[in-house]
């Protein structure tokens, strides 16, 4: 049994990286009402993304000096990839039925595995990621890795970054007025394309973000590491309410703990012994996302659908 | 003299069902020209179609002297011609004042679009005492209000208004008509779709009848007031 402040950190850091990529879930589905599947593995070539700048780099260079430009590159392909993925995989499907989007996305997300399984080098194997080196951290109690400071920093600016522009840029009311009233919006002026292709593209970014801060927790990427990140980040912004940004981080935070709670204490309920420990863990999340939508089918922020456009 | 917007034969489908079935009329720049007709009759088709929402199967449009088909319905409103759709299609989670402002989208000049927001205020003064409350909160009434007011911002050379009155009580209606009837003095061009065909037509310096996705029947509002078949048709006289 491990304590609580540990367990809270845990879950902290690991709910940060889900509402990270949950963001991109969320803003494409408030937009377009599409669920952009293949979103786990835009989060996947992120962490390729950075890790080829890492390797381009001179060796020896330090981590802290590369960490700029390795976010920047990851940044970069997810974005590059989530935009073509707009534009060549969804884009010719608007209006189409809705089964349509879906099996486009899972026919993507298997061709960007399998991309890096094929051409990337040793892309077949997980490929080791650079770690801080140095003493883990004491903060409240909890003992926290060097290179999870990362997504503990880097979630709330994301946060406040986008909550500022969603909220006081010009680009931001149009995106608020797209995602209300897309017709509408247009009669405005608003060009809805260009901010379809803006929501495709910060979710991107920040799923890059999250694949950078899960490379520097796990020390590794993996062709397949967008699948169960991917889905537990959907499952997040379902559990905030689909459509509402601030949610999905609330949600991804909430899974996250959850989960970690959920590893450490099932096992000490009486009865409960053969349900606990991290084999469980997905398991307990998805519980948490049923019982939310029994009780709250619009999630913990979201609106009710009637309130909707 | 050259009308600002001319349609010549449109025709809009929707999949194999033809809405609007070839028509042709003007609006010359100062008038105020209403389209009404039953339910159905293609009235909101033609609208949509004028700004770029739905794309004719063919047909001319001409607007200020640049044709209007194949331009995207986003760069339409830059040319001038604003439309408050039926229904209101108000952004419903955002305030008065923010959708005021989504109307000026376009424009660059802040001091101006503050101006035009306070005359908004001016003509609907509850709305500029509600500026902060979220537009979806409106009664009806003030919806509609805030819906022309809307597409007054964009400063539109033509304003497409497709059912203001509808749903409102007699009061609230006749507040819309009389400021219809304003901005016609202070010169705005206006294309009214109406249900109510009384109040349309006596507003109205042109009137044409639609049925069934044609023009029946066109005229002058005060000749189409009193002509028989639309007393029958449409001011429920037997
Ligand atoms: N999205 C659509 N898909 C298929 N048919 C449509 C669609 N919208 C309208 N129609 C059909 O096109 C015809 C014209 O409709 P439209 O809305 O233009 O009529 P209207 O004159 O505005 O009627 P109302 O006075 O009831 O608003 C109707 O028969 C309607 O059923
Ligand atoms: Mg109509």
């Amino acid at each position: 049994m491990s304590e609580l402040p540990q367990q809270l950190a845990n879950g902290l850091i690991l709910g940060a990286m889900y509402g990270l990529i949950a963001i991109g879930y969320t803003m494409v589905y408030g937009i377009v009402q599409l669920i952009n599947f293949a979103h786990g593995e835009i989060f996947m070539v992120g962490g390729f993304g950075a890790l080829s700048v890492y390797l381009a780099l001179p060796t020896g260079t330090s981590l802290a000096l590369a960490l700029p430009v390795m976010l920047l590159g990851g940044i970069a392909v997810s974005v590059l990839v989530g935009i073509a993925a707009e534009r060549f995989a969804y884009r010719p499907l608007r209006g189409a039925p809705r089964l349509a989007p879906l099996i486009t996305a899972i026919g993507l997300s298997i061709a960007l595995q399998q991309a890096i399984w094929k051409w990337y080098p040793d892309g077949k194997q997980a490929r080791v990621f650079p770690q801080f080196k140095g003493r883990a951290l004491d903060i409240l109690g909890a003992t926290v890795q060097r290179g999870d400071l990362f997504v503990l920093i880097a979630a709330p600016l994301c946060m406040i970054a986008l909550g500022f522009f969603v909220a006081r840029t010009r680009s931001g009311r149009a995106m608020q007025a797209t995602a209300q009233d897309p017709d509408t919006a247009k009669l405005m002026g608003i060009n809805t394309d260009r901010i379809i292709v803006l929501a495709f593209a910060i979710g991107a970014a920040f799923a890059g973000v999250a694949a950078v801060a899960y490379g520097l927790r796990t020390g590794e990427v993996q062709f397949r590491m967008g699948f169960i990140m991917g889905l537990k980040a959907f499952t997040a912004a379902v559990l905030g309410g689909i459509g509402n940004i601030y949610g999905a981080m609330l949600g991804g935070v909430v899974l996250g703990i959850a989960e970690a709670l959920a590893t450490a204490y099932v096992e000490d309920i009486p009865g409960m012994q053969q349900f606990g420990g991290g084999a469980w863990k997905d398991v307990w999340a998805f519980v948490l996302l049923i019982l939310v939508l029994l009780l709250r089918p619009q999630g913990l922020l979201g609106e009710r659908v009637a309130d909707r456009a | 003299m050259t009308a600002l917007l001319e349609v010549e034969d449109l025709r809009v489908a929707y999949g194999k069902i033809e809405a609007v079935k070839g028509i042709s009329f003007t609006v010359e720049s100062g008038q105020v020209v209403t389209l009404i007709g039953t339910n159905g009759a293609g009235k909101t088709t033609t609208l949509r179609t004028l700004s770029g929402l739905l794309k004719p199967s063919s047909g001319k449009i001409t607007f200020d002297g640049k044709p209007l088909t194949g331009v995207a319905a986003h760069k339409i409103v830059a040319l001038g011609l604003a439309h408050s759709p039926e229904g209101r299609h108000l952004f419903p989670r955002l305030t008065i004042e923010e959708n005021l402002q989504l109307g000026a989208f376009l424009r660059k000049d802040k001091d101006g679009i503050e101006k035009d927001i306070q005359r908004v205020y001016e003509l609907f003064p509850i709305l500029g005492e509600r500026r902060k409350q979220a537009s979806g909160t409106l009664s009806g009434g003030e919806q509609q209000m805030l819906a022309m007011g809307r597409a007054l911002m964009s400063r539109p050379k033509l304003l497409m208004l497709d059912e203001p009155s509808m749903g409102l009580s007699p009061i609230m209606m006749k507040k819309i008509m009389e400021t219809i009837r304003e901005l016609r003095e202070q010169g705005t061009t206006i294309l009214l779709v109406e249900q109510n065909a009384q109040a349309a037509l006596t507003l109205a310096d042109h009137a044409h009848v639609m049925e069934i996705g044609r023009i029946a029947l066109s005229g002058t509002g005060q000749h189409l007031l009193h002509d028989e078949s639309v007393r029958k048709a449409y001011l429920g006289e037997d």
